[in-house]
Parts: C-alpha cells; sequence; structure tokens
C-alpha cells in the first residue's frame, strides 16, 4: 500500500503498518529537551510520576540553549541539577555555548533520516530536514518518554508542497517559509504533517529554514524527502521512499521563480506581504539568529551584504549564531570580521533574544526585524513592540539603512 | 454560574504566558496569576475558578510551553469551547485534564461576559434559555479526561491509552 513519509516513518516504529488517523505507541529514537524546560519535567519526573531512572539514557539528549550562559541565580542553579542528572544518568548533555538544540542535533548526526524525535520544543519539526518525523511535545509527555521509553502519537494526515522553479537572486528559503504561512494561514497544517516535494537541489540550511518553521502552520511535522545529497553521514533506510500515489490530504503548488521577499508584520506569522509594499518602516533593531535562520550561510550572507557598510545609526543589530559550528566557520572565512566591522552585537550561540528573556529584550517603541520564527505580540520582551520577520539578506540591508530594505536596491 | 471569557482566532501561547513569565524564569511566582497577564489583563485580574473560556480557531498556536495550559488549568478555568485547537496545546491541555471542545456553533452564538452553566458530567452547556450538548472528545482522549490527566492514567493502567 502507498504511504506518506509519516505513515512509513510510524509504521517503522510502531512494527505494523500504519495510516492516517491511527493512533500509535511508538519508542522514539530520540527525546531531546532543552534548558527551559528540562528543570520542570525533572519536576514531573520526580514528583508526579515518582520515577528515579529514566528507561533509556541513550535516547535522550539536553541542550543548553534558552537562556546562556545563566542570567541569574535560579537559572544557574536549575542549569546545575540537570548537569547532575545527566552525569548520574548517563545522559548526553550539550553544554551552554554548544548552539540551538535544532542545529545541534543535525550537527551531531542524532537527527538522521526516517527517525522519530520528540522535543520539548515546539520547532522540533526542523528534524524533518533530514527526512526525520520531528515532533514537539510538552513538559508532561516528555517526562513520560523518560520514564517509560514510549510516548503516543496520532498519525497525521499530509499537506504536500510541491515546489517548481528556483530562487532568484536575494530570495530565500525563508521567504518561501513566510510564503506558506501567507498560503494556509497559522492552522493550514494544523494536525497535519508537510512534506516538501520538487526541489531536491535545496542545501541542508534550507531544509532546516523551511522545516523548522512547519511549525507556524500548526503542522505536526514537517518532512523532506531524505536524498544521497545530505551526504553519508545520513544514511537513508531502504523503506524510506516516496510513493508517488500516497493519499495526501491536500497539495499546494508553489513556482519559486515568481517568489518575491516577503515579510511578516506585526503581530503574527501569517500576516505576510510582498516586501515591495513596504516602505519607510524604520527599525531599531535587526536580529539574526534562530533555528531557523542563524546559521553559518545566513552568516555569510548577511556579511556579503554588509561587506564595507556600516550598521545605521539608532540600529542595534544582533548577531546569534545558530551553534559554535556556525559561528567557527564565520570566523574562519572572515564573515564574523565583516560583520563585527559592520557593527554587529555578537552574543553567545543559542536562542538569543528569539523569546524575550535576554541578549537584547525589546522596549515599547522598539521595531525589530528578525529573522526568527515567531513575531507574536509580546514575544520579545514588551507586548508594545512591533516584530517583523524576514530573511537574513533582508534583515542585514535593513541594518545597513535602518529602514525595511529589499537588498537587491542597495548600490 | 461561570462567566464566559471570549477571545478571537489564533490565540497564541505568548498570549496566554509570554515566555518571560516561565517558571524558569520566575521560580517562585504564582503560574496562575500569570495568565493573560499581558493580553488581556481584565482576566488575568477578574478571572474566578470554574469560568469558561470561549474562542475561536486555533487556540494555543504556537510554543510547546505546556505552562500557558497549566496556568489556565491552575486558574481554575472548568472548559475551553473553540472552533479549533493547536495541537501541542491540545494534547498539553488533555494530558493535564482540562477538558477542550471544538463547537463552532456555540463560540458563533456566545458573548464575552455571558453567564453559563456547564454540567462536568455531562457537558451539558446553558447560556440564558439556550442548551447544548457539547461534543464529547474522541475516546482516545475521554479516557485521558477522566482519569483526571495522562499521569493519573497511566499510574492507574501502567500503560497509554489505546486507540
Amino acid at each position: 500500500m502507498s504511504q506518506t513519509l509519516s505513515e512509513k516513518i510510524l509504521s517503522h516504529a510502531a512494527g505494523h503498518e500504519v495510516r492516517a488517523g491511527d493512533f500509535v505507541v511508538i519508542r522514539p529514537d530520540v527525546v531531546m529537551s532543552h534548558d527551559s524546560l528540562t528543570p520542570s519535567i525533572l519536576k514531573i519526573f520526580h514528583e508526579q510520576l515518582g520515577a528515579s531512572r529514566v528507561a533509556d539514557p541513550q535516547q535522550l539528549v539536553f541542550t543548553m540553549d534558552h537562556v546562556v550562559p545563566a542570567a541569574t541565580v535560579s537559572i544557574a542553579n536549575d542549569q546545575n541539577r540537570v548537569r547532575r542528572f545527566a552525569a548520574e544518568q548517563g545522559i548526553r548533555l550539550f553544554e551552554v555555548g554548544r548552539g540551538i538544540c535544532h542545529q545541534v542535533l543535525v550537527e551531531e548526526r542524532i537527527a538522521t533520516p526516517g527517525k522519530v524525535i520528540i522535543g520539548s520544543d515546539s520547532h522540533s519539526t526542523a528534524y524533518g530536514a533530514v527526512g526525520a518525523f520531528g515532533c514537539g511535545m510538552g513538559s508532561t509527555d516528555i517526562a513520560l518518554a523518560w520514564a517509560t521509553g514510549q510516548t503516543w502519537l496520532r498519525v497525521p494526515e499530509t499537506l504536500r508542497v510541491i515546489l517548481r522553479g528556483r530562487f532568484r537572486p536575494w530570495v530565500e528559503a525563508k521567504d518561501l517559509a513566510l510564503r506558506l504561512c501567507r498560503e494556509v494561514g497559522l492552522d493550514g497544517a494544523n494536525y497535519m504533517a508537510v512534506e516538501y516535494h520538487g526541489a531536491p537541489w535545496m542545501s541542508l540550511p534550507e531544509r532546516q529554514t523551511l522545516a523548522s518553521m512547519a511549525i507556524e502552520i500548526g503542522a505536526k511535522a514537517g518532512i523532506f524527502p531524505p536524498d544521497p545529497s545530505l551526504g553519508e553521514e545520513f544514511p537513508i533506510p531502504e523503506w524510506l521512499t516516496v510513493d508517488e500515489s500516497a493519499a495526501y490530504a491536500r497539495t499546494l503548488h508553489i513556482n519559486l521563480d515568481e517568489l518575491q521577499p516577503q515579510v511578516a508584520l506585526p503581530h503574527t506569522v501569517e500576516n505576510v506581504v510582498d516586501l515591495s509594499e513596504i516602505s519607510n518602516q524604520r527599525v531599531s533593531v535587526v536580529f539574526l539568529g534562530t533555528c531557523t535562520n542563524g546559521r553559518y550561510e545566513d552568516l555569510a550572507t548577511a556579511a556579503r551584504i554588509l561587506r564595507g557598510r556600516r550598521v545605521a545609526p539608532g540600529v542595534r543589530f544582533i548577531v546569534t549564531p545558530a551553534s559554535q559550528q556556525a559561528l567557527a566557520r564565520a570566523a574562519a572565512d572572515g564573515s564574523l570580521q565583516t560583520l563585527i566591522e559592520a557593527g554587529a552585537v555578537l552574543t553567545t550561540p543559542g536562542c538569543g533574544p528569539c523569546m524575550g528573556r535576554h541578549h537584547g529584550v525589546l522596549g515599547e517603541d522598539d521595531v525589530c526585524l528578525s529573522t526568527g520564527n515567531r513575531n507574536f505580540r509580546g514575544r520579545m520582551g514588551s507586548p508594545e513592540a512591533r516584530i517583523f520577520l524576514a530573511s537574513p539578506a533582508v534583515a542585514a540591508a535593513s541594518a545597513a539603512t535602518g529602514y525595511i530594505t529589499d537588498p537587491a536596491t542597495l548600490s | 454560574m461561570a462567566r464566559i471569557w471570549k477571545f478571537g482566532d489564533n490565540v497564541d501561547t505568548d498570549q496566554i504566558v509570554p515566555g518571560r513569565y516561565a517558571p524558569y524564569m520566575r521560580p517562585n511566582a504564582d503560574l496562575a496569576s500569570a495568565a493573560f497577564i499581558e493580553a488581556r489583563p481584565d482576566f488575568a485580574e477578574q478571572a474566578q475558578a470554574g469560568d469558561i473560556i470561549v474562542a475561536g480557531r486555533n487556540f494555543g498556536c504556537g510554543s510547546s510551553r505546556e505552562y500557558a495550559a497549566e496556568a489556565l488549568k491552575k486558574r481554575g478555568i472548568a472548559a475551553i469551547i473553540a472552533v479549533s485547537f493547536a495541537r501541542i496545546f491540545f494534547r498539553n491541555a488533555i494530558n493535564l485534564g482540562l477538558p477542550l471542545f471544538e463547537a463552532a456553533e456555540v463560540v458563533a452564538a456566545v458573548h464575552d461576559g455571558d453567564l453559563a452553566v456547564l454540567d462536568p458530567h455531562t457537558w451539558q452547556f446553558q447560556v440564558g434559555e439556550t442548551h447544548w450538548q457539547l461534543p464529547p472528545p474522541p475516546p482516545f482522549f475521554r479516557q485521558i479526561l477522566e482519569a483526571g490527566g495522562i499521569v493519573a492514567y497511566v499510574q492507574r493502567h501502567q500503560h497509554f491509552p489505546q486507540g
């Protein structure tokens, strides 16, 4: 029988053939949690479940990315508690500065094709970039997975996105991700998986940008069919192939040749317009970072635009690399030097100011252009602040001018 | 009588509890008082145990933060009736034993500030002279709700609910 990628991965995990709508209890390959929630998961694990040992320490991965290095005494204590637990139980822990969970798990080849990865973070859909079924869950679900080694899932229906054409100059994967939000809305793929077809040429970082934002249309997973271009370190199980005749709930066609730079306006991710419709919009903060757009390629794009330019007066340009590797590569090829000479403020690799906790919280009068994935009211600080979302290229051009700017218009 | 707090579409988790009010950031603060603290200050000040939230499409979209559902549960919200729910919020709320109902006709008919009666056993719902039977959650979720949440269910049965 023909199956979607989600049906194939969850059939493999369940040990029997499953269809969209079925409920399955499975053993996820990876259970990820980060510093923002691991302390509360620990509490549920000990106090509500009365558990002391995790079912399988090999299954678990801890990252430190949300508030790093610790900003308060209580956060420092929480992080130390997590470190002690990881050491006692033999759980892998990626320390402060290593980077954002979703980037680290791909760099470490913990996320590979065909795996089921659940995470205490809604952007866990990002693992679909390598052909894994990545799915965000709450603290209680993650605590139960620690204790039992298992979780339950409803097999999702699938929205198929068929891409054709290629990105025009200065149009990026982020513009496509925003375009999808514009096309289907914040709940366009609620309870569903998204599959991205027709673009095997897309690089891994581009796939990560798109898959990370599958959650912004409500999706449970966002999966690219894995292909050998990912390299030998991402082995593709022989059963993980695309069935053209699989049953898709909906199919959406997008012609990339016609795609223009997109911008999400405050205060929702579906409030998206062509960049060309925006004029004279001043910004006070430009943020380059996050699991969506903080990779080496994003830093290099920004450096290309800012070479020989300066950040405009009155603008704080905050750069938060998604990982230590992204930072190291940008340092090695001079991109970092270019950004710093232009006036960028560099922060610790991690989530940075994305959820308004440190490294550049917004005040009431701030207008931020972010390469992140959410512009909800109050997300990055004051509920009066306004957040626009765009690509790294638009972010760099806007940092240079102080206005939301199409990089193609810079001389 | 329960007061209805009515919301529109796409109420995101940053509105329900901003990330800055997470237990990680404020370990000694009362989470229940953070519910809608910035997006709906009248709710944050006045909501009473037993009150009901009625909302449009995609309630709870955004972050996986369980403390959004937990804050509403701790506040004593008896049920949330919406046109639809975002999937992670749906799962978190059911896991915590907070009843959710998808009932567009109720959402269309009731107003903010209306007084309602909700029977927690039959899910009969009444506003003024109008009665509705709220649609029961699918059996998988009903088993969790009836146990009082997923932790209680798993402790009682030693396994996850059956599809």
